[in-house]
């Protein structure tokens, strides 16, 4: 046996390594001081979390008055910017839950990463239901506690009702999935150090020693939360798209969009992957671990699912003609041609069209391209959500209440302080946590090194098989 | 977890095939394997050393089940028995509208209660001191651990022996 997997295996861990070098590798960020383009990147991130912090206040002491919503646009850039964030936050357990279940080995570069991006989006997302109330002091009355009005209930009927047990559920069991994964590469940091930094480890490792009933606990764990996130994650976009599919708003009411959501979801999380994975591999010298070879994988994602939401938007467009009902066409002929037809064309061109090069596989290769094509489709995400949300709302049904939405430098300070709260999480988690799956990429060592593997496979592997080290160890008898 | 301290002698080995095929010879020469150690789930490693499967999973289902049944009366109750207010002119006792919060609360049991019996089950806990028999089997060292606090030499030396044989890299003892 010379090959221990089919040849046609991609190599996912280059550089010819052994288990310590692994270790070394991926436990390096977190022990040496920060580069100067770590301290300057964060410092720009930590003034835009400032600036978020800033006009998150502003919006709470002055009222929702400062915003540009209105009358008629009374959803805008706040449930926009929400439901972009939560899109962004499906990629990770996508990576870690669905790609689990498929045996996709070439998530093990990507998933710590990519379940980070998860949690600190959907902290991102978070803020917006919660401060668009305008009386956020009054926001525990969404869960149903015992109270003195009666006791009154929460509305169950209600789809933003769901949404609060939706992302409550999903972020809290994001969050279980992801630390679990992460303790036993903080028990390797934690063996590693000395003085203060091995006590701090040794508190956020919980003890973990790698014993063998431990790790059979543990993947056992593992694969049933990823069994458990997979309809989740599902679950999670399909009810904010109940948000607008269970209204009665022309545009919106459609029975397509809990699928085309997920689509969207998927697409947008993993663009923003792309983004974050080339800065990291790049900054952190993981380029032997998160490979070419992954990044085409996710380019092809991409390019699937990018065209499944260029489906949903000409099926929309053609049920609304076929319906023969004429407020549903006049939504979505305003949705093109209408005032804000320029969101409309950028949202196509980013979503259906830029994806689309995707197909060659010199551009899914390349680093640049990917960058570039990463950046396009969120602004594309972004502006799909913008016009759902804010062009169907802008053309109601009396011509008398119709309005124009310009954000406010209020609306456009939140949403800029919410990237940088974004990158500022995500900086700091790479500074203290290894940023790829130590143990899941030393399991997969053997299977796709390219040391055992690929065309550079230099040592012919044979393992020993149990006759022989039998026979081996009764000679010495 | 008993708080005495025992006498551990261990070996280590630098690849999981030697660690498997050790742990084979252990178990056939009915040696009494305390743990074994690895820095990786070895896969293949459970059935040589005798390790049932982990029972987990059946604690998720019935914690998940808790959960739906829980919900979905507790929403019953609220709407239709508590406080029945009519929404939309809708039942008392909308069912399907109770199918999203009632899958929530399923999956939110569920991977609750497995993981909070999971760092149960193990020990596991902020603030438990590990007890590392060595740093590096976090790193690439592989090892099988022997209580030896109440062995006697020559059962101790049989075993230095049997780690000898098996091609392990470094045999030790401590104390943890």
């Amino acid at each position: 046996m010379s090959q221990p997997v089919a040849p046609v295996r991609h190599v996912l861990i280059e550089g010819n390594k052994t288990y310590h070098q692994i270790s070394e590798d991926l436990c390096a960020p977190t022990e040496r001081a920060p580069s100067r383009e770590w301290i300057l990147a964060f410092s720009v991130a930590s003034a835009f979390t400032a600036l978020y912090a800033f006009a998150v206040v502003w919006t709470i002491w002055k009222g929702i008055g400062e915003w540009g919503v209105n009358r008629t646009i009374n959803w805008a850039w706040d449930i926009t910017n929400f439901v972009w964030w939560i899109g962004i936050g499906h990629a990770g357990t996508l990576i870690s839950a669905i790609l689990l279940l498929f045996r996709q080995r070439w998530r093990t570069g990507v998933n710590r990463s990519a379940e980070a991006m998860t949690i600190f989006a959907v902290i991102c997302a978070g803020q917006f239901p919660l401060i668009h109330m305008g009386r956020l002091w009054l926001a525990f009355f969404i869960f149903p506690f015992p109270n003195t009005r009666g006791p009154l209930w929460v509305n169950f009927n209600s789809p933003l009702l769901w949404d609060v047990f939706a992302i409550s559920t999903y972020f809290s069991v994001s969050v279980l999935f992801w630390y679990t994964g992460l303790v036993p590469d903080l028990a390797t940091v934690r063996d590693r150090a000395v003085g203060l930094r091995r006590k701090l480890y040794e508190i956020f490792s919980f003890g973990w020693t790698g014993s063998a009933k431990h790790w059979q606990r543990w993947e056992s764990l593992s694969l049933v939360l990823a069994g458990l996130s997979t309809p989740l994650v599902l679950s999670v976009h399909t009810i904010v798209s109940f948000d607008f599919a269970t209204s009665v708003i022309p545009g919106w009411h459609t029975t397509i969009f809990p699928p085309y959501f997920v689509a969207g979801a998927i697409f947008s999380g993993f663009a923003m992957v792309q983004t974050l994975t080339v800065i990291t591999r790049k900054a952190l010298k993981l380029e032997d671990y998160i490979t070419i070879n992954h990044i085409d994988s996710m380019n092809k994602v991409i390019v699937l699912t990018g065209t499944i939401v260029g489906v949903a938007y000409l099926t929309e467009l053609f049920i609304a003609w076929y319906s023969g009902y004429i407020y549903e066409q006049f939504a979505f002929y305003n949705r093109v041609f209408g005032i804000y037809w320029w969101a409309y064309f950028a949202m196509m061109f980013c979503n259906v069209v830029s994806p689309q090069l995707f197909w060659s596989r010199r551009i899914r290769r390349s680093i640049w391209w990917t960058f570039f094509l990463s950046i396009v489709v969120n602004i594309g995400m972004w502006f799909e959500r913008f016009v759902i949300i804010a062009t169907t709302l802008a053309r109601d049904y009396v011509p008398s209440a119709w309005s124009y939405y310009r954000p406010t430098w209020v609306e456009i300070a939140i949403f800029s302080g919410t990237i940088g709260l974004f990158f500022f999480l995500f900086m700091i988690f790479t500074r203290v946590a290894p940023v790829v799956a130590i143990a899941e990429v030393k399991a997969i060592l053997k299977l796709s090194g390219d040391q055992y593997i690929g065309p550079k496979a230099h040592r012919e592997v044979q393992p020993v098989t149990q006759q022989e080290v039998i026979a081996k160890y009764q000679d010495q008898n | 977890m008993s708080v005495e301290s025992k006498k551990v002698l261990y070996g280590l080995y630098n690849d999981e095939e030697d660690l498997k095929h050790a742990v084979k010879v252990a178990r056939e020469g009915h040696l009494d394997i305390m743990d074994v150690y690895t820095p990786f789930p070895v896969h293949g490693l459970d059935p040589i050393l005798g390790l049932k499967e982990s029972r987990l999973h059946i604690l998720g289902f019935i914690y998940g089940s808790i959960g739906a049944i829980f919900g979905f009366l507790f929403m019953s109750w609220a709407l239709a028995k508590d406080w029945p207010i009519l929404f939309g002119g809708k039942p008392y006792w909308p069912v399907p509208s109770f199918i999203p919060i009632t899958f929530e609360l399923t999956v939110l049991f569920s991977a609750w209660g497995m993981t909070l019996t999971f760092y149960t089950i193990c020990g596991m806990w902020p603030g438990v001191k590990a007890k590392i028999l060595d740093n590096r089997i976090s790193d690439d060292k592989f090892c099988i651990a022997f209580d030896i606090t109440q062995a006697e030499s020559r059962m101790v030396s049989g075993l230095e022996d049997f780690f000898k044989r098996t091609g392990a890299s470094e045999v030790h003892e401590k104390i943890i």
